[in-house]
């Protein structure tokens, strides 16, 4: 049986939210993108803002029902159209998470290339229980996710914003690892894969002049 | 319009129409659950699936557009198919619970299923289970019957213009709810009930009460605000069990309000089912010739002008004019309905009439109130007006207390001043009246039932005419009463006659007998300590309390009476079942009572004294019908407009769940009041 | 093959710079102005002579679609949507144009807008590709600052606004009106059509979306002409297309190939063949999860385009090829797309949201063998009842993939419950 009723009045929900500087300069960048009294396009930009904000003072980013009140009042939304939003789209932790937010691929692809290892690495070295548990140290929350959309580099695990990529069993452990340690490593393969190219390097666009020309940006 | 072929039957269909309109319109029945002709389109049941040709999917027809030389096929194997694979989806997670469940023997679901349903389940896995919410004291919720079609949160949304329901997750595991859990904050809660095709949503109080064909069920009219809403009393030996709304395209379309809906518990508790009669101080039980004669010689001696009565909220018209005619054969003249001293004015019927008629508000495109809250007042035309606002182009202003209409209003002032203003043209709202082609203004009883009421009568009117709200195909002036019987009583003149007393001077020794004809409203404390009442009624209430006799008389459930509704038109009430013990419907107590004092009243049975009403007003002669009114005389009413005072306009009921002796009396309208607070409409500031 | 000379996306794997200069080094910005010049009817006809087909799974040809856009506006704002909700399994192409070559996809959408009168674009993002999303603002925001497009887009006159809205986590918004609701601010639920988008769309205003691969391939058709791209690929199935190779390749990877290769060309050559060789193969989802799978004996032959893959009661889909080989517990690897089909069901509609559960369930239990014979012809029969009788394309497309499974493997799962049956029953006291 589903409980969505009680996250709503659960003793975690704060009774206050209130956006701070840095969120209250996206939102008045990001309102101007929707034609006027089209504001309520901005309900997912600001529940992204909350959830940073959350994530910035708390180290734990979800959305406090509190905060989307204050969105519905914000964006002249009656309050049941936030909350409807907000759980209809997964990306939104309607409950309080660990500060590395484990989103483990699950779906075909990645479980074809192993993403059930992936999945024990998570129980095993962060230490989570299971899908919607987080570890004992708060550090880690886990959550199994649908298609990524990186299918040509799976299996994958999101840790917050960043895709960790061509992921097995003990990567992902050493993944774990460093994230415990306070080191974030770089996203993308970990593998060294140069991002959807087939291992080994391109085998097209390799004649373009272009290629030796322009060293990659960053 | 469109040619439209359903199944070999040939029709013509405005453009625009939807292909299910077409199939009804050509006698085809098409099965629906989200589907609801005063609601916005989901399609998302997918019942109503037809076929049309050179299409090779199946189409929902309540969505779908008509076109010129369309075929449809309402009963092909694919139709059927159709709707045995999305009954046998709807089924699989519904629980099997018809017997224990309310909706039993009046469920879509049930019915639907009996024609596309399987004998067997091919659904093995565990049924889903949802956690019932809790919508407050009027609407009980089984989740788990759910279907999601919607109607719940489309009705909350647009018709009762409280969006606090939704859908909240998604998938399988979408559930209807408010998120956070609180009571929907409606006065038309209970139409949920109506609208929800199975049994997710159904009625609190009547949980588990009595099953459908057990009811006896009489068309009605509802009296406890002044609409005049069409009901169907639904009883079972001596009980009233159930109310629900019967269809009135001109008054309540298909809506109804709570207190209409669940006040019928007070309709057994508190009752006066026996006369009583004070002696020594104390209220004792009596014979009826007993409370007749004590009545009979308290009446000894006393000339017509120490006699008065006073009808109460509730009275209807037949027990009004037999109590107009006793007075008169009493030489009295002191007669009067407005018990709150409402300063309405009688000598011209437009003055305190609801003229634009309920669905005319629908044509109006601009709209003044003048001290009324219609959500409580009168939430079913509320909702006609929130009906017009969704409609588009509909500036609303308001003077008076300001509160949460289910719908945008601009403010303009609180008191009389602001009267002033638009009359004087200095408002900006002046210039939208101005412009507009067909203006309305409502007034209510806050707005008169105070020391300059005529003045604010006045002004109303004059801003009416002033506005070009008066016209030769349009009158656009409004009064809004709140309560049943107040157009009957001053259709019938139940006013003080030449010289004759009204409340006020009845009140504090004015007369030394006072009938109160069910007349609960008024401030009983001020009744002279000499002066006799006698209280004529069904309810223990405040009158009663007062009285010196008590005479035991009907509920409107229990009579066929004729109520005026606010917009004029009359509507009569029919037995449901019997007054309770020893209690009479109230005009037979009039005719006994003048028997005993030997001026019998002239009419042997309700036909003579429904000729005797007609020669009153011929109103009482026309039941149902509502001529569309006109104003060519501009002319308004008596009262000055400089006699405006500052006092800022005040709610006229005090709290909508209790505004008379049936919700009074009434447990549920209690809970009512203790969950949503005296009144709800505070809360939305 | 297609050559490298003949490849648009040149900066597919990010070994170059995806900024402004890098962008134009490779040919991007070139003349745009004059491509505008060309003006609204000239650039439809092109793109319809181009034989461009939409790229986001249902092959509708763009101009066409582009065409479908009031010609004079009735006072009503035009918008052009980009969906950008990358989500079907499989599928990770633009996600590399995003992150690779944005300005191709920023130019793409200014021609695109123009076509179709429209002065604003947005470009809906899944919000899990946070990195892409923010990597294309700033490809925008280089683009207003060179003045390619804002006030007075490349000097033509022409106003043109682009804006970057991330969505949040639901497939569905990835089907047109969804999108368009989640854009409003609303849950991604589908809306009923008619009315399609080109009448109401975006704020009830004319409407066009299109995938992020058919708006940045355009300016280069448009540079190189309809007839270089209709050349390429095969009769109604023209030009080149970005493919996705996943599962038991020895080397996955996204490449740009010419519609129309064979399946086992592509595999073998870009891809590295399958784990353990072609012999070692069970089955391919050709085009996303969403189409019907196919076994090993059709993957030898069939070739890589909207035609021959619908001819294999299949379909081109998205281009992700998803591979399996003779390791692949397939019951599961289809039991896992109807679990993703049931996450992903909004649940507005009846057949969809009771339907797609039921599938799952059935499925995991055929998975276990813990089934009738009987039940495979009921799990047939259910996604009939789904397919076609929905709002939008999900519930086809949660029916498809266990229609596959039934027509090619239904031995497999005959196999699975007949072992299951001859397995020990366990104790009660277990």
């Amino acid at each position: 049986m589903t409980d969505q009723t009680d996250v709503g009045a659960a003793s975690f929900q704060p009774a206050h939210f209130a956006f701070d500087a840095e969120s209250e300069a996206e939102i008045s960048r990001v309102l101007g993108r929707y034609p006027a009294g089209k504001q309520a396009s901005a309900v997912l930009p600001l529940l992204y803002f909350v959830q940073r904000q959350m994530g910035r003072q708390t180290g734990s980013a979800w959305v406090p029902r509190a905060a989307m009140d204050e969105i519905a009042r914000r964006l002249a939304m009656a309050p049941i159209r936030v909350y409807e939003v907000a759980t209809f789209y997964t990306m939104f932790q309607l409950r309080p998470v660990g500060r590395f937010h484990l989103q483990v691929c699950t779906t075909t692809p990645c479980w074809l290339r192993g993403s059930d290892e992936v999945v024990a690495a998570c129980r095993r070295t962060a230490g989570v229980g299971g899908f919607g548990e987080t570890s004992a140290d708060g550090l880690f929350t886990m959550t199994e996710v649908e298609c990524l959309g990186a299918c040509v580099n799976a299996p994958i695990l999101q840790v917050n914003d960043d895709f960790y990529e061509d992921l097995d069993g003990p990567r992902t452990d050493a993944l774990l690892a460093a994230l415990k340690r306070g080191e974030v490593p770089p996203p993308g393969s970990t593998i060294g894969r140069q991002t959807s190219a087939p291992e080994g390097g391109p085998q097209t666009l390799v004649a373009l002049p272009l290629a030796a020309a322009t060293p990659p940006a960053e | 319009m469109a040619k439209v072929t359903v199944d070999g039957i040939e029709v013509e269909v405005p453009n625009g129409a939807s292909v299910l309109q077409a199939c009804e319109i050509a006698g085809r029945e098409i099965p629906r659950f989200c589907y609801h002709e005063r609601l916005s389109v989901a399609g998302n049941c997918r019942m109503c699936l037809v076929e049309i040709e050179k299409n090779p999917k199946p189409v929902a027809s309540c969505a779908f557009p008509v076109a010129d030389g369309m075929v449809v096929k309402t009963d092909s194997p694919m139709v059927r198919q159709s709707r045995r694979g999305v009954m046998e989806f709807l089924l699989i997670n519904h629980p099997l619970d018809c017997p224990i469940c309310d909706q039993g023997g009046e469920c879509d679901l049930q019915d639907q299923s009996m024609a596309y349903g399987m004998d067997h389940s091919r659904y093995h896995e565990n049924k889903r289970a949802v956690k019932d919410k809790d919508l407050g004291p009027l609407v009980k919720t089984v989740m788990t019957r759910c279907i999601q079609c919607t109607r719940c949160v489309r009705f909350a949304q647009e018709i009762a213009g409280v969006p606090e329901l939704g859908a909240t997750a998604r998938g399988e595991n979408m559930e209807i709810g408010t998120y956070v859990e609180k009571a929907l904050s409606s006065e038309l809660s209970g139409n949920l009930i109506d609208i929800c095709p199975v049994g997710a949503l159904t009625s609190k109080p009547y949980a588990f009460v009595a099953r459908p064909w057990e009811l006896n069920k009489t068309d009605s009219i509802d009296v406890l605000d002044a609409v005049g809403t069409n009901i169907r009393i639904d009883t079972r030996g001596s009980e009233v069990l159930r109310i629900l709304p019967r269809l009135n395209e001109d008054v309540n379309e298909e809506w109804m309000g709570d207190k209409a809906r669940f006040s019928l518990d007070g309709l057994k508790r508190r009752r006066l089912d026996r006369p009583w009669l004070r002696r020594e101080g104390k209220l004792v039980a009596v014979s009826w010739q007993e409370a007749f004669a004590a009545i009979a010689q308290r009446l000894q001696g006393l000339s017509g002008a120490r006699i008065g009565a006073i009808a109460g909220d509730l009275a209807d018209a037949e027990s009004m004019i037999a109590l107009k005619d006793l007075m008169a054969g009493l030489g009295s003249s002191n007669l009067d309905c407005r018990q709150r001293g409402e300063k309405l004015e009688a000598a011209r019927r437009d003055f305190y009439c609801f003229n634009t008629s309920v669905a005319g508000i629908e044509e109006a495109d601009a709209l003044l109130l003048i001290g009324t809250n219609p959500r409580h007042e009168a939430p079913v035309l509320n909702a006609r007006i929130r009906k017009r606002v969704l409609a588009g182009n509909f500036p609303i202003a308001a003077v008076g207390a300001r509160g949460d209409l289910t719908y945008g209003v601009e403010w303009i002032g609180a008191g009389p001043a602001a009267l002033r203003a638009l009359l004087a043209g200095t408002h900006a709202f002046s210039a939208i009246l101005s412009a507009a082609k067909r203006p309305m203004v409502i007034v209510g009883q806050g707005a008169v039932a105070r020391a300059d009421g005529a003045a604010v009568l006045a002004a109303a009117w004059q801003i009416a005419s002033q506005f070009g709200m008066l016209g030769a195909d349009w009158h656009g002036f409004n009064m809004l009463h709140s309560a049943a019987s107040r157009v009957g009583a001053l259709d019938l003149g139940f006013l003080p006659g030449a010289h004759g007393k009204d409340v006020a001077a009845m009140l504090g020794g004015g007369v030394d007998l006072l009938w109160l004809l069910g007349a609960d409203e008024i401030d009983t404390s001020a009744i002279g300590a000499g002066t006799f009442v006698v209280y004529q009624g069904h309810h223990g209430d405040a009158g009663a309390a007062r009285a010196d006799v008590i005479l035991p008389g009907a509920a409107y459930t229990e009579k066929s009476g004729t109520y005026v509704n606010t917009e004029g038109r009359a509507q009569r009430t029919a037995a449901a079942l019997h007054p309770p013990g020893e209690a009479r419907e109230d005009w037979k107590i009039l005719r006994a009572f003048s028997d005993v004092i030997g001026r019998r009243l002239p009419y042997d049975d309700l036909d003579s004294l429904r000729r005797r009403l007609g020669e009153a007003h011929p109103v009482f002669t026309r039941p149902d019908a509502l001529p569309r009114l006109a104003c060519t005389d501009l002319a308004g009413p008596a009262g000055d407009s400089d006699g405006l005072g500052d006092a800022p306009f005040v709610p006229f009921l005090a709290d909508y769940y209790r505004t008379d002796p049936i919700s009074r009396s009434s447990a549920t309208m209690a809970e009512c009041a203790r969950t949503f607070g005296p009144s709800l409409m505070q809360a939305a500031e | 093959m297609l050559s490298d000379k003949d490849r648009i996306f040149t900066n597919l794997y990010g070994l170059h710079d995806w900024r402004l200069a890098g962008a134009r080094a490779r040919g991007d910005w070139d003349g745009t102005a004059a491509l505008l010049a060309r003006g609204r009817d000239a650039l439809i006809e092109e793109v319809k002579a181009s034989g461009l087909r939409g790229r986001g799974g249902a092959g509708f040809p763009t101009g066409m679609k582009w065409s479908f856009m009031p010609k004079q506006s009735d006072g009503r704002p035009h918008y052009l949507v980009v969906n950008a909700d990358e989500s079907e399994p499989g599928t990770c192409k633009d996600r590399d144009i995003l992150r690779h070559d944005p300005h191709k996809l920023i130019e793409g959408c200014l021609i695109a807008g123009l076509a179709m009168g429209a002065h604003v674009a947005y470009i809906y993002v899944r919000g899990e590709f946070y990195n892409e999303a923010a990597r294309l603002q700033a490809a925008v925001d280089e683009a207003y600052d060179a003045g390619l497009i804002g006030r007075n887009a490349c000097g033509s006159g022409w106003e043109f606004d682009v804006y970057v809205h991330r969505g949040a986590g639901a497939y569905i918004c990835g089907e047109e009106t969804a999108l368009l609701e989640s854009l409003e601010g609303k849950k991604g639920m589908p809306r009923l059509k008619p009315p399609f988008p080109a009448a109401v769309g975006l704020y009830g205003c004319p409407t066009t979306v299109n995938n992020v691969e058919s708006i940045a391939v355009v300016p280069t058709i448009l540079r190189r002409g309809a007839a270089w791209f209709s050349e390429l690929g095969r009769p109604k199935n023209a030009g080149t297309k970005i493919f996705c190779i996943s599962g038991h390749v020895n080397k996955p990877c996204n490449v740009e190939e010419e519609l129309g290769i064979p399946l086992r060309e592509l595999i073998e050559r870009y891809a590295g063949g399958v784990r353990g060789g072609w012999d070692n193969l069970l089955a391919v989802i050709p085009g996303g999860s969403s189409v019907p799978v196919l076994p090993r004996e059709i993957c030898d032959t069939v070739l890589m385009d909207f035609d021959s893959l619908r001819e294999v009661r299949s379909g081109l889909g998205t281009a992700a090829v998803i591979v399996m080989d003779k390791s692949t517990d397939i019951i599961k690897a289809i039991a896992r797309l109807s679990q993703f089909y049931k996450h992903e069901s909004c649940g507005q509609c009846t057949p969809c949201r009771e339907g797609t559960g039921w599938l799952m369930r059935v499925m995991y239990r055929l998975v276990e063998g813990r089934a009738e014979p009987g039940e495979i012809d009921v799990l047939e029969q259910v996604t009939r009842q789904i397919e076609g009788h929905t709002i939008c394309a999900l519930g086809d497309a949660a029916a498809w993939p266990v229609q596959g499974l039934i027509r090619h493997f239904r031995p497999v799962i005959e196999e699975r419950i007949a072992q299951a049956k001859a397995r020990p029953m366990p104790l009660a006291a277990e």
